[in-house]
């Protein structure tokens, strides 16, 4: 057991394992998210991450955020690095180099750009093969420390610099991916959604997916002030509206069990999801209702799924 | 953070960085417009602006704490100035609007 339950937010250890002072923007989830989550895992983690905001934002030469050990690679190839990793680990306990019983897990920090786009094949070899890896994705929807260019996980109707908004384009025209899809093909042990609005919630998850023997992926929204066109202070308002909008479910499936973590009996109507951010700004009534009826149709499937009605109705 | 480059031939190979956490040796002042600053009458010790913050920067202490009117705490909420970017999380989400932003003097 690294940690005992959380159950509220004063389960939350004090002591800091991520050291501030590095250059993440003023108001950067993706900041929060990796605050909470080196809490969790403390010492016994060994921190693998593709480049992106997090990692560029944390290890500028010659100074470093990390107080573990971390290893920098290339934007391509977190699955494998953290699948060699795990498996060098294996080898040395059998050695007797390092005690059996000691507990060190592989964790892997990875953007969105590199999960859902160019380190896909790597993530899906990882899970594939078994390795006792935690993979937590901070999703920013889009390629943030490079300018805002789209990816895969950028939601139907964004802007982005490579989805501009004009006479012809509206923004980004393709739903964003079903990475949950995609991680649950490969029958993983653990799988959760969570939202850092939501610290207790998501801090539990970060504990199981630690816990847990096997490939364990945490999918993790991550508004992004600059990005996503919104002041500072909103980063938390505008999670917590993605929630109770239903454009994002708090959700965990447990060797293949699907349960809502985070319920939301009356679900607002998404444009006041929408209405907070400026990568938005340009969508007309029309739009908005096509991207209601995407969730809508989403939390039916989710609802179906789970066999209960988690995310009730459009109240407001 | 100079005194680490002491030429080229002792550099660590690889870009290794054997300093950990030597980010905080930073001082993030200069990023703030608005600067946060804590009413610890107000405060009612609930821990949100300390969850919340992305930067780490409210320090949660054992400093007791007596208001005016008698109220009684064993905990205080500090902000960190070297590290706090003024992003004004903490006050938005404060129950009790305890926390003023108020702006830098230059
Ligand atoms: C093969 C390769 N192509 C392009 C880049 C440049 N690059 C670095 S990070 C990045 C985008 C990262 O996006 P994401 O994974 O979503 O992380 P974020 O910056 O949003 O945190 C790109 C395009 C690279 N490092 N390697
Ligand atoms: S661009 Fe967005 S995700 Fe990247 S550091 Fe800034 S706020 Fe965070
Ligand atoms: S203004 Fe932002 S960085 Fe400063 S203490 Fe508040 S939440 Fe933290
Ligand atoms: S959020 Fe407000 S009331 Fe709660 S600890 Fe912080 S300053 Fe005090
Ligand atoms: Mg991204």
């Amino acid at each position: 057991m690294v940690a005992p339950k959380f159950r509220t937010i004063w389960d939350i250890p004090r002591e800091e394992k991520f050291a501030p002072g590095h250059s993440m923007c003023q108001g950067c989830a993706a900041a929060l998210i990796v605050r909470h989550l080196m809490k969790v895992v403390g010492d016994a983690a060994i921190v693998v991450q593709a480049t992106g905001c997090v990692e560029v934002t944390t290890t500028t030469f010659p100074q470093t955020a990390w107080l573990n050990p971390y290893i920098h690679l290339a934007f391509e190839n977190a699955g494998a690095v953290a699948s060699g990793i795990e498996a060098a680990i294996k080898v040395l306990k059998r050695k007797g180099v390092i005690p059996r019983d000691k507990k060190i897990k592989v964790v892997a920090i990875v953007g969105d750009g590199g999960t859902f786009d160019i380190g896909l094949q790597s993530l899906s070899g990882m899970l594939e093969r078994g390795h006792d890896v935690m993979y937590v994705v901070y999703d920013n929807e889009a390629y943030m420390n490079t300018g805002i260019q789209r990816s895969s996980a950028t939601p139907y109707g964004a802007w982005t610099t490579t989805t501009p908004v004009g006479s012809k384009w509206r923004g980004e025209w393709r739903p964003k991916k079903d990475l949950m899809g995609i991680v649950l093909a490969h029958r993983v042990p653990y799988f959760a959604t969570a939202n850092p609005a939501y610290p207790v919630d998501m801090l539990e998850k970060f504990r199981k997916a630690f816990e847990i023997e096997g490939p364990t992926v945490v999918h993790v929204i991550a508004p992004c002030p600059p990005g996503w066109r919104f002041a500072s202070d909103k980063t938390i308002e505008v999670a917590r509206m993605a929630t109770l909008t239903g454009v994002w479910v708090n959700l965990e499936v447990e060797y293949g069990t699907p349960r809502v973590t985070v319920k939301v009996p009356k679900r607002k109507h998404v444009k006041h999801y929408l209405k907070l951010q400026g990568r938005f700004k340009h969508l007309t009534e029309e739009e908005i209702a096509k991207i209601q009826k995407m969730v809508d149709e989403y939390v039916e499937s989710i609802n179906k799924w789970v066999g209960e009605e988690a995310i009730g109705p459009v109240t407001d | 953070m100079a005194s680490r480059f002491t030429g080229w031939k002792n550099m660590p190979i690889a870009a290794i960085i054997p300093w950990p956490g030597s980010t905080r040796e930073n001082d993030r002042s200069s990023w703030r417009v608005l600067k946060p600053v804590i009413d610890q009458e107000k405060c009612v010790r609930c821990r949100m602006c300390w969850t919340y913050c992305p930067d780490g920067a409210i320090v949660e202490t054992d400093k007791p704490y007596t208001t005016k009117s008698g109220r009684r705490y064993r905990i205080t909420f500090e902000i960190d100035y070297r590290y706090c970017k003024g992003c004004g999380i903490c006050a938005a989400e404060c129950p009790v609007k305890a926390i003023a932003m108020v702006p830098e003097e230059v």
